[in-house]
């Protein structure tokens, strides 16, 4: 008898295997779809060659743009992070100041907790009209979607993490003779924005979302602009290698978020007891 | 000095009274340990005496005058559990204190006041015993040394009155002992008034020269809540020689009262 599957661990090879199969799978699957179409109609677009695929990159990432000068790929990247790093940032400070206030102080909690917990249950993609109309059509709206997508949910975890912390620890920084701006500096803040940056990488998700949206929508530059411009001559050659870098620059962000955590708070780490 | 004074104390919640008609005087230095069953108001009487909360009824005065609306430094304390902070190390965990009183802005010393300042501190982080340990962070340590951080954190502001919650209640009899002697020394060479609650009646009549039995005297088997726990038992230690001490410093004490 062998033993139960819930206790059979796979080694560090083993593990590297299973976690590349189903990303070569992809790819096998991909490469077969895409010769069987190929070989019907060379002129398909659905499923183009990784030799064309090769070729738009080049194309996009190398070679400026005749009309612009631009090198288009940089550009758009450019444009996107620009757009989605003020608008974390805004979201994060926004966060931040609102969830500390809300979780320590009683007074925010009641004037603003209500009115947090319903303008979060907003669709803030139905809001975009109303931000293009107010903000107009260029950078402001998009950064200020993205603001107003992701701060709600900010402001609330970090609200209830603020309000996790032990009361013991706020009880015994008075008894050491600390004021409200000394417990938020020393006490509260050291301990949540650890937590605050896990829930930026839980958001990262959202905030894409909402950039590449109002990209689609309204914009002359930018990631999400490029692959709905171009979808209009189905030219997935572009569509996938964009969408393959959104991906990447994601995973990127999501990576160092976690590295800033392990590497300015040494204490998360040790002795986890 | 910190004579510590209640007078017709009662505390309710609601419809359920918690404690009722407290009244004690305790002469300063005295180390209280405060006993009885579970649920019977120690702590929350502990927590009126920190002012983490407002009795319903009555007042509490430190050497006469009311006690002040919020917790302060002035009256130290030691939790059972979640007592030092996870981010900072043993050290950093003393220095705070003292940070909190010098850098009022910032909460954080640099250059010569920092060295001093961690002077202090380590001498308090000797007294308790944890030298060796100044860099470690608190979860690192075992349960015996995250309690006497905890009460060098407690004692580096210098308290009048230093209250306790069962502060050894999670750990080991041996680690027990230890810590009774600790605390034993801390008491007499900074005299302080100490108030500390246990369950345990045995720990109570080692450490204490006082112990207040807190219990409920009229029960209401239609309504538990309606009664709520008193002081049963005010039993000073006066077998024990600190206590001479304590009851020797006394006429003074009254005295001084009645110029007031």
């Amino acid at each position: 008898m062998g033993r139960r599957i819930i206790n059979r661990h796979p080694g560090r090879g083993s593990a590297l295997f299973w976690g590349a199969l189903p990303f070569l799978v992809l790819v096998v699957l991909y490469v077969t779809f895409s010769a069987l179409r190929l070989a019907e109609n060379p002129n398909d677009k659905l499923l183009p060659a990784f030799a064309s695929i090769a070729d738009a990159i080049g194309r996009m990432a190398l070679e400026p743009d005749k009309r612009s000068g631009d090198v288009l790929l940089w550009a758009d990247t450019a444009a996107s992070l620009s757009r989605l790093g003020l608008g974390l940032a805004g979201a994060t400070l926004l966060g931040l100041t609102g969830g500390i206030a809300i979780g320590l102080v009683p007074y925010a909690r009641a004037g603003l907790a209500p009115v947090v917990a319903v303008l979060s249950m907003i669709p803030p993609m139905a809001v975009l009209p109303i931000l293009f109309i107010v903000f107009g059509l260029d950078e402001l709206s998009k950064v200020v979607l993205i603001v107003i997508g992701v701060a709600p949910f900010l402001i609330r975890d970090l609200a209830l993490k603020v309000a996790e912390i032990p009361s013991e620890l706020v009880i015994k920084a008075q008894t050491l003779g600390a004021s409200t701006w000394q417990i938020v500096t020393r006490v509260v803040l050291p301990q949540v924005v650890p937590k605050l940056a896990d829930a930026v990488r839980l958001s990262l998700g959202p905030a894409w979302l909402f950039l590449i949206s109002a990209e689609a929508i309204a914009a002359q530059d930018g990631l999400g602009y490029r692959i709905f411009l171009v979808r209009r001559y189905l030219a997935m050659d572009v569509i996938l290698p964009y969408v393959a870098w959104i991906t990447v620059l994601a995973f990127l962000m999501d990576w160092a978020l976690r590295r800033f955590n392990r590497s300015v708070f040494p204490w998360l780490a040790r002795g986890a007891s | 000095m910190s004579r510590v004074t209640v007078h017709e104390l009662w505390k309710e919640y609601g419809d359920q009274v918690v404690l009722e008609r407290v009244n004690l005087d305790i002469p300063s230095g005295e180390f209280c340990a405060m006993v009885g069953p579970s649920g019977c108001g120690k702590t929350t009487f502990l927590r009126l005496l920190l002012a983490m909360e407002r009795p319903t009824r009555g007042r509490i005065l430190v050497d006469g005058r009311p006690l002040p609306p919020e917790p302060g430094p002035d009256r130290g304390v030691v939790f059972q559990r979640y007592s030092a902070y996870p981010h900072l190390t043993v050290l950093g965990n003393v220095v705070l204190g003292l940070e909190f009183q010098r850098a009022p802005l910032l909460a954080r010393l640099f250059g010569a006041a920092r060295r001093r300042a961690e002077d202090e501190a380590m001498a308090v982080v000797d007294a308790v015993g944890l030298s060796h340990a100044r860099d470690k962070y608190p979860a690192e340590l075992s349960g015996g040394m995250q309690q006497r951080l905890s009460i060098a954190q407690a004692l580096v502001r210098k308290p009048k009155v230093l209250m306790m919650d069962e502060p050894f209640g999670a750990l080991d009899p041996g680690t027990k002992a230890q810590m009774y002697e600790l605390v034993q020394g801390l008491w007499r060479d900074e005299r302080m008034t100490v108030f500390m609650v246990t369950h345990d009646l045995k720990e109570g009549f080692t450490l204490g020269t006082r112990v207040l039995a807190f219990d409920k005297t009229r029960h209401d088997p239609d309504e538990p809540g309606a009664y709520g726990a008193t002081v049963t038992f005010n039993l000073p230690l006066d077998e024990k020689a600190e206590r001479a001490e304590i009851v020797a410093r006394l006429p003074a004490l009254a005295a001084s009262d009645a110029d007031e």
